[in-house]
């Protein structure tokens, strides 16, 4: 089994497995790191979601071979770090808002939502209901209206 | 706005109830409650878990006889020695803080927030401070550890806050020697008690204090409702910062030592069987997989139909998911495979009568008219004038309602005992239904209850921990079992496929007869539903299934307005468990009240009459009433809407409460064409206004979050969601395929009112927004399009808009080009409009 090398959450880590497998079960079976969700393993309800060098992408659908050893994977976990902080303006927002009902797709949706108002931001614009309308994040409880809000709120301190 | 989560409750003035029962009880003009003083190092008092009536001190409980067919004599004795094991505790932490074991699911419904805000309402202790965990399964609490029927809140309310009520008054009584105050004069708050004099002693250091050396019984009074300072207030969820930073732990991130990843290689149709694997050692010498076993998938121990599967243990689930997919089985026929969609609507429609009601005339059936009972009057009746008749069948197809965390469990089964943890609805009987597989008594088997990831009546049945337990069984080895997504689509427990017929007569503007009959596949509501005893019954050989469906139809259908005579009827077809079955959010009115408002319109129609003055006319609950008013006035009823714009309105009484919901649907094609890559766009719900009333609202801000959850669901009910059933199996096999409303489906404008309190008692809010909702989706798109749809979801006939994944092998492959292919998915197809 080669060895892969990279950085999750301002951390290196080595594992040893096969390249094909996908980085969604490397972070989570045996690096223990369990803020991704399993939802479709096929990259349609995004619960997976996190961010690879601050973009958002869905490790179901990575194999863990295409994984560089200088790129910068960041989960849930690592969201607060990235500004230096105990909790992100977003989660802060949603915590705000009380969006989550069973909270299982939450961590995607709030990586989601980061990423979108960055690549909105850097655009020079601000996020719309047209954004968010396009966000693909499934929520079998149903809490969209709350995550609207929250991201719109959460955007304004980011 | 929610409130900010920490509430400075004013402190109490309430005197001080607690009294040894052995004492003289005072004060008998308010009810008093009996509770038990238990021997432990901290306070710790508890209250048996049962109707409030019989908490109270003059009338104590008495064992139920039926309970010996699932409790035994052995362990009536054992207990019978141990008086207070069939009480759920609460407990005084050395720090201050309070623990409760609360014996229900918490999976997003908020359950765990709720009784914690009970329990800081009696005792004076901030709502943060109190920790509530999910107890294992229980099986001396016989019934009384289920999660359905948006039972919880009404079922708790009384016994925790009894609780609650004893702890208080222990805390106080020993604080009243340390304080140097009489004990009616103390008051607590802030998790401190406080003497008059300003001095006060926090709770932490009255723990030990108050502890009883030996255990018994003691009486209290509660709390009166004029004096409540948290129950009423905006709460946020006790998680919630757990679940925004990842650190909540699902089934699947506990730490359970080598209880590997394990996947099922499912049949190609529903409830087929293995013949043979025909490359096992194959298999077996994948990368990562540590075992390949055949297991029994029979969902129903002893009786019912039987089924098979293949299961693989392995380092990652990804090579799960490939060695199921490499796996070379010879599949055995399934339970349905002739059937499709089409041969199902055709033998709900030839179902024979209800018994509850008389067989249909052979006028009906010969004319093509709808087979119902009521004559289809076209002359004048005595005292009523001309009468018409209005005749419509309604169609609903199959519907998942799967949770986002799919069905999941981790069983250890080694040496004569079995541990699982399962966020099980019905711990209980997931527990008997082990040890029966097993082989095992229950006593054998430990069921623990993480917290769930949405459950909606799917974790009323324990399939997956059923699959678990065989595996660890079978292989020795602790596993940590996933059903696939493609499972649950596949596999998993469904609403079935069934029709309404209504029959509604009127003269003039009076509405003289309304009939409605449901007609459904059969539903299993064995695991879940009324009791154990009754679960247990509906098993026996001969016992007649349709019983228990159609009770719990006759307990759960209702027409809220004045419709002349009413006549209702329910029917099924099949075993209960030919189909994989269940009972899922809001049962059957996610179809029989739809079926109904929709008639009402037409009615309304007919008549002359707006929609809403019809229903506030004829609706006979004076709380639905208020509920309708606010949503007219709130809502803007009758506002000036553009062409192809509508509003829809129902009012709706369960779970004693009552809700109203008026929608707005935009159907027009710059609306229902928009363009999202892979996206079933359509007409949209663009305002939604709800108006609430469960007697007693506990939590505004959960109470809210329920009925927005609800109306999501109906929205998915109306236009998309749905499972097409070919030749034995679905065609839906993800997410996407099964579609949910997702963010571009989702209102833009939502508003929920909770009504003022209209009671002393909480009433259930879980599925209650959740049939009211599909039925003002409904009607609003009626109403837009200007034509009655009467197939549900409107798309499910108009097309199969995802390429269908093959049944073998059973999983769809991950993608590889997760780098290259955000946001767009893999499979992304062009928009589809099911309005088209």
């Amino acid at each position: 089994m080669p060895p892969h090398t990279f950085k999750v959450n301002g951390r290196p880590v080595t594992v040893e497995v096969e390249d094909d497998v996908r980085l969604l079960w490397v972070l989570r079976d045996l690096l223990k790191i369990n803020g991704p969700k399993y939802g479709c393993g096929i990259n349609v309800c995004k619960a997976c979601t996190s961010h690879i060098n601050g973009r958002a992408f869905n490790p179901c659908s990575v194999p863990v071979g295409q994984i560089r050893p200088t790129d910068e994977i960041t989960t849930i976990e690592g969201l607060p770090d990235t500004v230096g902080a105990d909790l992100h303006p977003m989660q802060e927002a949603w915590i705000d808002r009380d969006v989550p009902q069973c909270g299982y797709c939450q961590p995607g949706q709030i990586m989601a939502a980061v990423d979108l108002v960055k690549k909105v931001q850097a655009e020079g614009g601000s996020v719309t209901d047209d954004d968010i309308d396009e966000i693909r994040n499934m929520c079998a409880c149903g809490t969209y209206a709350r995550i609207r809000e929250a991201i719109k709120q959460g955007a304004e301190n980011m | 706005m929610p409130a900010k989560h920490r509430t400075a409750p004013r402190p109490s003035r309430r005197p001080v109830a607690n009294k040894s029962s052995a004492g003289a009880p005072g004060g008998m003009q308010r009810r008093r409650f009996l509770g038990y003083l238990i021997a432990a190092p901290t306070l710790a008092v508890g209250v048996k878990l049962t109707a409030d009536g019989v908490l109270e001190a003059q009338a104590l409980p008495s064992p139920t006889p039926e309970v010996s067919e699932v409790y035994d004599l052995s362990d009536l004795l054992l207990d019978s020695t141990r008086p207070t094991a069939n009480l759920i505790t609460i407990v005084v932490n050395e720090d201050g803080t309070v623990s409760f074991s609360i014996p229900r699911a918490e999976s997003g419904q908020g359950i765990t927030t709720t009784a914690a805000m009970l329990i800081a309402e009696e005792m004076g202790i901030d709502v943060s401070d109190v920790n509530v965990t999910l107890a294992d399964a229980r099986p001396e609490l016989l019934f009384n550890q289920q999660t359905q029927g948006s039972a919880s809140v009404i079922s708790i309310y009384t016994p925790v806050r009894v609780a609650a009520a004893l702890a208080r008054g222990q805390l106080v009584e020993a604080a009243a020697t340390i304080l140097g105050d009489e004990a009616e004069n103390l008051r607590t708050t802030g998790g401190r008690v406080l003497s008059t004099a300003g001095s006060s002693v926090p709770f932490a250091e009255l723990a030990a204090a108050a502890a009883n050396s030996v255990t018994r019984e003691a009486i209290t009074e509660l709390k009166p409702v004029d004096e409540f300072e948290v129950i009423g207030t905006p709460q946020r969820r006790d998680d919630v910062l757990a679940a925004v930073t990842g650190r909540k732990k699902y089934t699947m991130d506990l730490d359970v030592p080598e209880a590997l990843p394990t996947m099922i290689a499912r049949p190609p149709t529903i409830k087929g069987t293995v013949e043979s694997v025909d490359n096992l050692a194959e298999v077996k010498g994948m990368p990562g997989v540590t075992d390949v076993v055949e297991i029994s998938t029979d969902a129903e121990p002893g009786r019912g139909t039987t089924s098979s599967a293949v299961a693989v243990r392995a380092r990652t689930f990804g090579q799960c998911i490939d060695a199921v997919n490499a796996l070379d089985i010879t599949w055995g026929g399934g339970n349905v495979d002739d059937e499709s969609d089409a041969t199902i609507l055709e033998q709900l429609r030839a179902a024979d009568a209800p018994a509850n009601l008389p067989s249909p005339g052979p006028l009906d059936e010969a004319g093509g008219v709808l087979p119902l009972v009521t004559e289809p009057a076209t002359g004048a009746l005595d005292g009523v004038g001309a009468v018409e008749t209005i005749d419509q069948e309604f169609v609903f197809y199959w519907r998942s309602n799967a949770a986002m965390e799919p069905n999941v469990a981790i069983a250890d089964v080694r040496d004569g005992e079995a541990e699982i943890w399962t966020p099980s609805q019905i711990p209980i009987v997931t527990q008997s239904q082990i040890a029966q597989v097993l082989g095992m008594t229950p006593g054998q088997v430990t069921v623990h209850v993480p917290r769930g990831g949405g459950a909606f009546g799917r974790r009323l049945f324990s399939d997956v921990a059923l699959d678990a337990a065989r595996v660890s069984q079978e292989i020795g080895k602790p596993v940590r079992l996933m059903w696939h997504r493609a499972d649950e689509c596949r596999a998993g427990r469904v609403h079935p496929m069934c029709i309404s017929r209504v029959r509604a007569s009127f003269s003039g503007s009076e509405v003289v007869s309304f009939e409605q009959r449901h007609t459904s596949v059969a539903t299993d509501y064995t695991e879940s539903f009324g009791d154990m005893i009754t679960s247990q019954a509906a098993k026996l050989p001969f016992a007649n299934e349709l019983t228990l469906s159609q009770t719990v139809f006759l307990l759960t259908a209702s027409v809220p307005y004045d419709l002349g005579a009413i006549a209702l009827g329910y029917n099924e077809i099949f075993d209960f468990d030919r189909f994989a079955t269940g009972s899922v959010r809001n049962l059957n009115n996610q179809d029989f009240r739809p079926a109904q408002e929709l008639m009402v319109d037409q009615l309304a129609a007919r008549i002359g009459e707006d929609p809403m003055e019809f229903r506030l006319e004829r609706v006979e609950d004076e709380r639905a009433k208020a509920c309708l008013e606010t949503v007219r006035d709130e809502g803007d009823w009758g506002r000036d809407l553009p062409e192809g714009v509508a509003q829809g309105v129902v009012v709706h009484n369960e779970y004693k409460g009552s809700v109203a919901v008026l929608v707005e649907v935009d159907t027009r094609t710059a609306t229902a064409e928009r363009e999202i890559a892979g996206a079933t766009t359509g007409p949209r719900v663009t305002k939604v206004t709800v108006a609430v009333d469960v007697g007693l609202p506990i939590n505004p801000l959960g109470l809210k979050a329920q009925m927005e959850g609800g109306v999501m669901t109906g929205i998915a009910h109306v236009f998309t969601g749905s499972l097409h059933l070919r030749d034995g199996n679905f065609l839906e096999g993800s997410w996407d395929d099964y579609r949910y409303t997702r963010h571009w489906n989702a209102p833009p404008e939502i508003d929920v009112i909770v009504m003022p309190p209209s009671g002393d008692r909480p009433g259930g809010a879980g599925e209650l927004a959740v049939g009211a909702a599909t039925a003002a989706v409904a009607c609003a798109y009626a109403r837009a399009v200007g034509e009655m749809p009467t197939s549900f979801p409107i798309g499910h006939t108009k097309d199969v808009p995802f390429e269908v994944k093959p049944v073998v092998p059973p999983l769809p492959p991950s993608p590889v080009d997760g780098l290259t292919a955000y946001p767009t998915p893999s499979a992304a197809g062009p928009a589809f409009n099911p309005a088209s």
